[in-house]
């Protein structure tokens, strides 16, 4: 029994370092299998066509030379952070190239949309548009069941409009019924705040920002006025919550007039489209029911434009809340993919399909060499941000600090880290998650604003604990896996450091600098160089930004 | 900003070693001392150190006692040095100094909510929900950058869970955490040795030049470089040493002066910070939160406040750095009139207090009052946060009104409010 009890420990580990060699061999695959065919319901080459179509019009006519289209893996990378957060496994890394079938990347996105991984990270991100970034009310809001319900609703594909009736019409308790935690976010000083929701709803749900409207008639946007804010907030007025949960009561809302300190009752009211106000139901399964409404453009173009912000990290237009009226020369391509997401039961799926296939989304993050007659390194910056906002190159943007530390945990991890993995890696990823996160700085809510990085971020990537432990040789640690595994052949070590980091192999320069360090190395010295290799592609640019 | 670095990053350790021959003479306290003294005078201040009390302390407890009246509980009031004013009798020490400052017993703010009250006192606005205004110490940071030094111009310490934040003018404004005030700075130092850091680095270089190759301009957008390079000279600035206390350069009778804590050190390490030049320094003593036990919980508190915030005045006073250092005694509300079933006090953001003074302004006034029967809930004079704001920015030197454009396109002043006459 005792020799038993030795051995279980030792052969687990050495089960867990042979799958490990077995990845790095190309031997070994994931859990998930990729789709043979995409399904017919993700069939988007009609959309694709159009806006590719509007694309090269405007490129034309603005006499500009896209990009040329991205490497596969390059696209794979995109796709991985933008569904799951971190970049993707050796283990899918290696599947992905030995895929020679047809339509690769279509069923790559298919793929990586069934993984757990998928509504796990994608709650979070639409999260924040949804109930913001702020702790909330103590027992009142539950961020965790929030998030929860919501990756269950784009697991199961459910159609937008009715997440959106859900969120905005919920009754019951914040736990039991986790949809009305985007109710009871708004609960400030025991009261449900009737305009918060309703400039949240507005902003979240159409991309139009009426917040200015709260206090005034707004200032450069003849189109919101302030009686349409209080028509908005008064269909949030009766939502009261009390021990049994959310549900309605007769609250009117009231506003006052400063100027005489007089105060008077405003009724439920839309800005446009009252005809699409149904008769009954409750103030806000009326509003919800507005909101939704098949005619109501804005609702299908918001959702597009926040989508194609979570995939390029950049929304089509800037500010996401502060979108031009339907029908704008500016967002023709928001117009085309809203209709389509109509037709097509406003499935997520199918959107995050259409834009994965876009051209834009698979052109490479460097200008076209043809397109100058100098070198594309000496294009002036007005060029290049005359064809970003083209979207004839895929833009730098910063990743998420989620999406850094996802990436690190995963590059330090070789195998595949999702609900199949080992509690304590799984257990490992949280923690390490949310202290990271914390440190290098949450964006909150305007986590689609552009910015540069801090000096206490690179400090925290160069010198961090979390980092350091990822890194350091030590049974099951990455580095020393790949040392041992890769003993002779110290080209397949560099190419392996250079795939779970950067997803590409290195480049005539770097075999010959970083992969000096390896050479007529044994043992420890081996498992620093190694060491050394990870510090050196965790800090590049390449592995902190999105390209 | 700082230094900008436009060399190319294969020259950068031969910068690097320039900038580190200029930064090591550049740091020495007496001499800094000497500089900063010679600023005083008609000059403006250089320095903003905000004691955050984080969880709404009582205004009765503390600054604005009324023993004997129907909301006073069993609080008792003591002279101070400045006569006709009393304050809680567990402020014994800060009587002896608080005539170096103002009181300010009218504060009125509209958000009871720990979350959003915090936001109102750390940037003087309403939360917003489109977007995030910067706190004072991040407008002080931008505004009056100090290009001298390379560590952060603005610095939270202690444990604050809801640290001063850059807002709308980017993140390299954010408040530098750093949550044990005089222990190892995290994230400092190097995890290689010194051969081992010189390969990484040179890797780095040629790893970032391939993904340059073909998007230079792009990467260079990016300021991924130029970040790397302000950490690595930050990793070796010699200002580092104004974080660290164990260092033999601070008397055992200083140190034991400002109390053994984690904030009265957070109060020490601000008045080496202010003389290392940073421009805006929070430091955090949490624990005011008093719905139950109000009077013993403001006694414990007062037991750690008390001694670091004589310590600190009587210290900047002695280094001849309190006429250019405005300090700032303030938490995101007061505590309710009426003592709940708990022996507690809950929130109350309708008159409450903050302390004010040094870096040239006024000194011994007594700004507004609340009512001792409790049955007014408005003070008199009611002073708004955006006014306190508009003090410290304008007596700065910075335009308080100034309008930023934000990045949604609003124009938004630095400050809505005025200053308060009394005070400038």
């Amino acid at each position: 029994m005792t020799v038993l009890r030795r051995l279980v420990p030792l052969l687990l580990v050495a089960a867990a370092l042979l799958a490990m060699i077995q990845t790095i061999s190309g031997r070994k695959t994931t859990n998930i299998s990729t789709p043979a065919t995409v399904s017919k319901q993700f069939a988007v080459d009609l959309t694709t066509e159009k806006i590719d179509q509007w694309f090269a019009a405007r490129w034309t006519s603005e006499q500009i030379t896209p990009a040329t289209t991205a490497a596969p893996l390059a696209i794979l990378r995109r796709l991985s952070l933008a569904l799951h957060g971190t970049v993707p496994s050796l283990e899918e890394l290696r599947e992905f190239d030995a895929d020679d079938r047809p339509q690769k990347l279509e069923r790559w996105t298919q793929r990586l949309l069934t993984d757990s991984r998928c509504p796990t990270y994608l709650s979070e991100r639409l999260g924040r548009a949804l109930v913001g970034a702020d702790e909330g009310p103590f027992l009142a809001f539950r961020r965790d069941r929030f998030h929860a319900w919501l990756g269950e609703q784009i697991a199961a594909d459910r159609p937008w409009d009715r997440i959106v009736t859900e969120l905005v019409s919920g009754r019951g308790l914040p736990t039991g019924n986790p949809e009305t935690n985007f109710i009871t976010i708004a609960q400030i000083d025991e009261e449900i705040d009737a305009e918060l929701l309703a400039g949240r709803s507005v902003r979240a749900f159409l991309g139009q920002r009426i917040d200015c409207a709260q206090c005034h008639d707004h200032f450069f946007d003849p189109r919101w006025k302030q009686v349409h804010f209080q028509g908005l907030a008064a269909f949030f007025s009766p939502v009261r919550f009390t021990p049994l949960g959310v549900d309605d009561g007769d609250r009117q809302f009231q506003v006052t007039d400063h100027a005489d300190d007089t105060s008077r009752v405003v009724s439920p009211g839309v800005p446009f489209g009252s005809e699409w106000l149904p008769e009954g139901g409750s103030a806000r399964q009326r509003f919800a029911a507005w909101l939704t409404d098949e005619r109501n453009e804005r609702f299908d173009r918001a959702i597009v434009n926040r989508l194609w912000g979570l995939m390029f990290g950049r929304p089509f237009h800037a500010p996401i809340d502060d979108l031009p009226d339907p029908g704008d020369p500016a967002t023709v391509p928001l117009d085309l993919i809203a209709r389509d997401f109509r037709d097509h039961r406003r499935s997520l799926k199918w959107l995050v399909h259409v834009i994965a296939s876009s051209r834009p989304f698979r052109l490479d993050s460097r200008p076209n060499p043809q397109a100058r007659q100098s070198t594309p390194d000496e294009i002036s910056s007005e060029e290049l941000r005359g064809q970003e906002e083209a979207w004839a190159i895929f833009p730098l943007i910063r990743l998420r600090p989620e999406q850094v530390i996802g990436a690190m945990l995963q590059a330090g991890s070789i195998k595949t880290i999702d609900r199949h993995s080992h509690l304590f890696t799984r257990a490992r990823r949280f923690f390490g998650e949310q202290n990271f996160v914390q440190e290098y700085g949450d964006l909150g809510d305007e986590e689609l604003s552009e910015q540069t990085g801090t000096i206490p971020q690179a400090l925290l990537r160069m010198n961090g604990e979390l980092a350091r432990e990822l890194i350091q040789p030590g049974l099951l640690s990455a580095t020393t896996t790949i040392a041992k595994a890769t003993v002779d052949d110290n080209a397949l070590c560099l190419r392996t450091c250079f795939e779970v980091c950067l997803g590409r192999q290195p480049v005539a320069e770097e075999s010959e600098v970083l992969g000096g360090w390896l050479t007529g190395t044994r043992g420890e010295q081996r498992e620093q160089a190694v060491e050394d290799i990870f510090w050196t592609l965790f800090n590049s640019p390449e592995f902190s930004w999105n390209h | 900003m700082s230094v900008m670095i436009t060399s190319p990053s294969t020259d950068r350790r031969r910068w690097l070693e320039q900038i580190l021959a200029t930064l090591g003479l550049g740091f020495s306290l007496p001499t800094l001392e000497t500089r900063a003294a010679a600023r005083r005078g008609s000059k403006r201040p250089t320095s903003l150190i905000t004691l955050f009390l984080a969880g709404g302390p009582s205004q009765l407890e503390t600054w604005d006692p009324h023993p004997g009246s129907a909301v006073g509980g069993p609080t008792k009031a003591i002279a101070t040095r400045l006569p006709g004013l009393k304050i809680a009798a567990d402020f014994q020490q800060t009587a002896e100094v608080i005539n170096e400052l103002s009181v300010i017993r009218s504060l009125v703010s509209r958000e009871g909510d720990h979350q959003r009250g915090v936001y109102l006192v750390k940037t003087g606005y309403r939360p917003d929900q489109t977007l995030t205004h910067p706190s004072v110490g991040a407008i002080l940071a931008k505004e009056r950058w100090n290009a001298k030094i390379a560590i952060p111009q603005h610095v939270s310490l202690g444990s604050d869970q809801r640290p001063a934040r850059g807002g709308f003018l980017g993140a390299q404004y954010d408040a530098y955490k750093i949550y044990n005030p005089g222990g190892r700075l995290r994230n400092i130092a190097s995890r290689a040795n010194n051969s081992r850091q010189r390969r990484r680095l040179d890797g780095l270089d040629v790893v970032s030049r391939t993904f340059r190759r073909g998007r230079a301009v792009a990467v260079r957008a990016t300021q991924h470089q130029l970040m790397v390079d302000r950490a690595l000279t930050m990793m070796n600035a010699d200002q580092l040493k104004a974080f660290q206390l164990d260092l033999d350069d601070e008397s055992q009778s200083t140190i034991d002066l400002y109390g053994d804590s984690r904030f009265g050190r957070g109060c020490l390490v601000a008045r080496r910070l202010v003389q290392a030049g940073v421009r805006a320094i929070e430091v955090t003593l949490p624990g005011w939160d008093t719905h139950a036990n109000n009077f013993e919980g403001h006694r414990e508190q007062a037991g750690i406040l008390d001694p670091a915030l004589f310590a600190l005045i009587t210290d900047l006073k002695q280094h001849d750095l309190l006429d250019s250092t405005i300090v700032l005694v303030l938490g995101e509300f007061g505590r309710t009139p009426t003592v709940n079933p708990l022996d507690g006090r809950d929130h109350w953001p309708h008159g409450f207090s903050c302390l004010v003074g040094g870096g040239g302004l006024a000194t011994g006034r007594v700004l507004g009052a609340t009512d001792p029967t409790g049955r007014n809930r408005k003070p008199t004079r009611p002073i708004e946060i955006a006014d306190l704001f508009a003090t410290i920015l304008s007596r700065m030197g910075v335009k308080h009104d100034k309008e930023m454009i934000t990045p949604i396109g609003r124009p938004m002043a630095y400050c809505e409010g005025t200053p308060i006459p009394g005070l400038l």
